[in-house]
């Protein structure tokens, strides 16, 4: 919180940036030739290269998995032509540690990938393109220098259909998300080849244009006046006339209600965006939350959408939603201005909600250190466990772990949960069901099911804990002594805890707990455990239903016997202790 | 709230204000928010009780800090909306009366039962008293705590080089602060160095 220390590994270059002049000597006599990534695979690079004339920083780079010269007796042809010198076969990854004390996340997304399922003929049809590739070779710089043509024949393409919403609006592909900027890209490109080639013919596909941002609509017109058709339809087939290379495509016109066919020489599959597939690793790092189609949750849908639910991470660009460039760069600023305002403070103010331990009741077991995600506790066999207080996060795993009653969680303290559990189930506990709900995630995802306004049965009562690791198994087992039928543990999903990895304790004390339930013969499905993520509102009230059905099924004699086992009994106690002593 | 804690001590007598909210008809439109009022009322320590219509607006507010006064309150419990949007609010609120932040307590009334209760107005209510009940409960534990304060390193972290991060890392630095970019592609630009033309004006990316 306020103070990161990040560790990044620097990849070796293998040719030394402040060096290299970009003059290209290197590549041209690099025997190693390899698709072009920049260029969709449109054309080679070799495995000496720059990833385009403009990349920051200008200098060429080595790909070793394509180069022979780490052995410089096989090639070394590149170092030899370079007059800089600055090429080094043998440089190697550096490891970088920053202290930091404020992370803008903006890592992007990535653009759907249509081979996957085929779509539309793509890795079939060889006049089928993506939207990407579509980019490359309308661009100057692209590996047509800008000469627009199709790939069979490398011929121009007169007659071009636009697919709208591949990978994006598709339930069937399980994504189903706006991906926001295809709309507009592909008005983009056909008033582009407006431009450049007045006289192809142009026709877009679509299911809505969604032309909502300033200048959008003028610009959709503006295509539409330019001669663009746009058909309110997706294609259902699409078939190649192996002589000629030409896509035949069938398409219900869901405005004029009929089937419409057309030729055209070439296809472009306006593909969305996905979220980066390592997302989940930086969401293990910084212990941030997603949202159901898999893009980072903002601390708040309204009023905090780019700060992170952990303090001092901010969330930039399209990782926390498809946006295009505009929104990326305001959204950018905005991230800036709230990190600036935390380094501007130069100091940040911990909540008090740390753990400490009494030395005097510590047993010196140790258990509270192996739990803690934190390291935070220091502790060493034979001696009392200490709290350091600046990396405690307040889970209270420690807390619900220690069995001498040795720690106390400031601010959610035993006596608190226990007196709020007694209170909410006071007076016909029969009706109730209790809920323990994580801060940051169960009881955010209630907060959702408020805010969207799902309705759910009234039966349920919420107390909340930092973290569902905070749920001691007396607090459990005192809401069933208080005659509750149904009791709910509830925290952030599995990989994605708020408190690194509390949530495992959380899982281990359940299964210890349903364990006990059964040897006392009480139903073990009475404690339930769920995961349920910040923006799953549907999520929590569908659980609300479920357990309000479970309650239903809980007889008053079960809940008598549950009270009578799990009654304490300081006479077998005293008993023990003393049998235990001669 | 650097300085020591104007609390009574903590064996004094417990006197707990309660203030139901109505947040105009969000709550009091799914929950008999006198009903809870009254209930609130006969709880064990509650001295006072206090409906608002608003209670995170100023009039709202300066009840809670004329109550806190007036009755020598020493817990504060704010049944209303989700402490993840307000308790902030009125932490700030019982401080500027005086009263150490960790001394509040809140029901959710808003987010946890009117809005998602809304056809059924008995139980609504059940629940809300429930849950107020609850909250005094837990608010006769509540204990005055001093937060601790840390310096911030100053210096940001930027995790990807698109345009988002290259705009959000150069805001930064021109806010004077020393910034990491970090990007695992060999050049930054991301996504928008591959575009030809971009939207609304038919400008290059790069």
């Amino acid at each position: 919180m306020g103070n990161f220390t990040v560790r990044i590994r620097k990849k070796a270059r293998y040719v030394d940036p402040t060096a290299c002049n970009a003059c290209g000597e290197c590549a041209k006599v690099c025997p190693q030739v390899r698709p072009d990534e920049y260029q969709m695979g449109l054309s080679a690079r070799k495995a000496i290269y720059i990833p385009f004339p403009q990349a920051v920083p200008c200098s060429y780079i080595l790909d070793m998995e394509s180069c022979l010269g780490n052995v410089p007796i096989a090639c070394g042809k590149c170092a030899e032509a370079c007059e800089q010198n600055a090429i080094n076969y043998d440089d190697r990854d550096e490891i970088v540690t920053r202290e930091v004390g404020a992370v803008i996340v903006a890592v992007g997304a990535e653009v759907y990938d249509p081979t996957q399922d085929d779509e539309y003929g793509y890795t079939r049809f060889r006049n089928v393109i993506t939207s990407m590739e579509f980019e490359r070779l309308i661009c100057a710089g692209g590996p047509t220098c800008g000469e627009f043509v199709r790939p069979s024949d490398l011929q121009r393409p007169k007659r071009i259909g636009f697919i709208q919403c591949v990978g994006s609006r598709n339930p069937r592909l399980n994504r189903p998300w706006c991906s926001n900027i295809c709309c507009m890209n592909t008005v983009k490109d056909t008033l582009l080849l407006a431009d450049h080639y007045p006289d192809t013919e142009n026709v877009v596909f679509y299911q809505d244009i969604r032309s909502f941002g300033k200048g959008f609509e003028d610009m959709f017109q503006r295509s539409k006046e330019a001669g663009t058709r746009y058909i309110r339809g997706l294609p259902g087939e699409i078939v190649e006339d192996p002589a000629t290379g030409n896509l035949r495509v069938t398409v219900e016109n869901t405005t004029a209600g009929r089937i419409e066919r057309f030729e055209l020489d070439m296809v472009v599959l306006s593909v969305g965006v996905e979220p980066p597939k390592d997302l989940a690793r930086i969401s293990g790092l910084l212990t941030l939350s997603k949202t159901s189609d898999g893009f980072f949750m903002e601390s708040h849908p309204k009023l905090k959408p780019v700060d992170a639910p952990t303090r001092g991470v901010f969330f930039a660009g399209f990782c926390e939603s498809p946006k295009d460039i505009k929104d990326s760069v305001c959204q950018a600023g905005a991230a800036a201005s709230r990190a600036g305002a935390l380094l501007n403070a130069g100091r940040i103010r911990i909540e008090a909600i740390t753990s400490h331990i009494d030395p005097a009741a510590c047993t010196k077991c140790g258990l509270c250190a192996q739990v803690c995600p934190y390291g935070a506790i220091r502790w060493k066999k034979g001696e009392v466990a200490t709290v350091v207080e600046a990396a405690c996060a307040g889970c209270g795993a420690c807390g619900a772990t220690c069995r001498s009653g040795a720690i106390t969680m400031r601010h959610y303290t035993d006596d608190q949960l226990n007196a709020q559990v007694r209170a909410i189930l006071g007076d016909r506990p029969q009706d109730k069901v209790c809920v323990f709900a994580c801060n940051w995630c169960s009881y955010a995802g209630g907060d959702m099911a408020g805010i969207s306004r799902m309705a759910y049965p009234a039966s349920n009562r919420v107390v909340r804990t930092l973290c569902s690791a905070r749920v001691s198994e007396e607090m459990v087992l005192e809401a069933f002594r208080c005659g509750a039928p149904v009791v709910l543990v509830s925290g952030c999903h599995y990989a994605d805890c708020h408190y690194i990895t509390a949530n495992r304790q959380t899982v281990k004390r359940v299964d210890r707990l349903w364990d006990r339930l059964e040897r006392l013969g009480i139903r073990p499905e009475r404690l339930q455990l769920e995961w349920i993520s910040a923006a799953e509102g549907p999520k929590f009230a569908a659980v609300m239903r479920r357990l309000e059905d479970l309650r239903r099924t809980v007889t008053a004699e079960e809940i008598a016997h549950t009270r009578e086992a799990l009654r304490p009994k300081p006479a077998a106690r005293i008993a023990r202790a003393a049998a235990l002593q001669e | 709230m650097n300085e020591p804690s104007r609390n009574r001590p903590n064996d004094e007598e417990l006197r707990i204000g309660v203030f139901v909210c109505d947040c105009g008809l969000n709550i009091a439109g799914a929950v008999d928010c006198e009903a809870v009022a009254t209930f609130a009322a006969t709880l064990p320590d509650v001295t006072c009780v206090v409906r608002n219509k608003y209670t995170c607006a100023d009039p709202g507010q300066n009840e809670i800090k004329n109550a806190i006064r007036q009755h020598h309150l020493n817990r504060v419990v704010v049944a209303s909306c989700t402490p993840r949007q307000h308790e902030p609010t009125f932490r700030q609120c019982v401080l500027d009366a005086g009263l150490n932040p960790y001394l509040l307590e809140m029901a959710n009334l808003r987010e946890h039962c009117a809005w998602v209760h809304p056809h059924d107005r008995e139980a609504a209510t059940a629940k809300a008293k429930d849950l107020v009940a609850g909250a005094v409960a837990k608010a006769r534990f509540l204990q005055p705590q001093e937060e601790m304060v840390v310096p911030v390193t100053r210096r940001a972290l930027v995790i990807g080089g698109g345009v988002a991060g290259i705009e959000a890392a150069l805001e930064l630095a021109d806010q004077g602060h020393k910034v990491t970019l970090v990007e695992k592609q060999p050049s930054i630009g991301g996504i928008m160095a591959q575009l030809d033309k971009t939207y609304p004006t038919m400008d290059c990316s790069i």
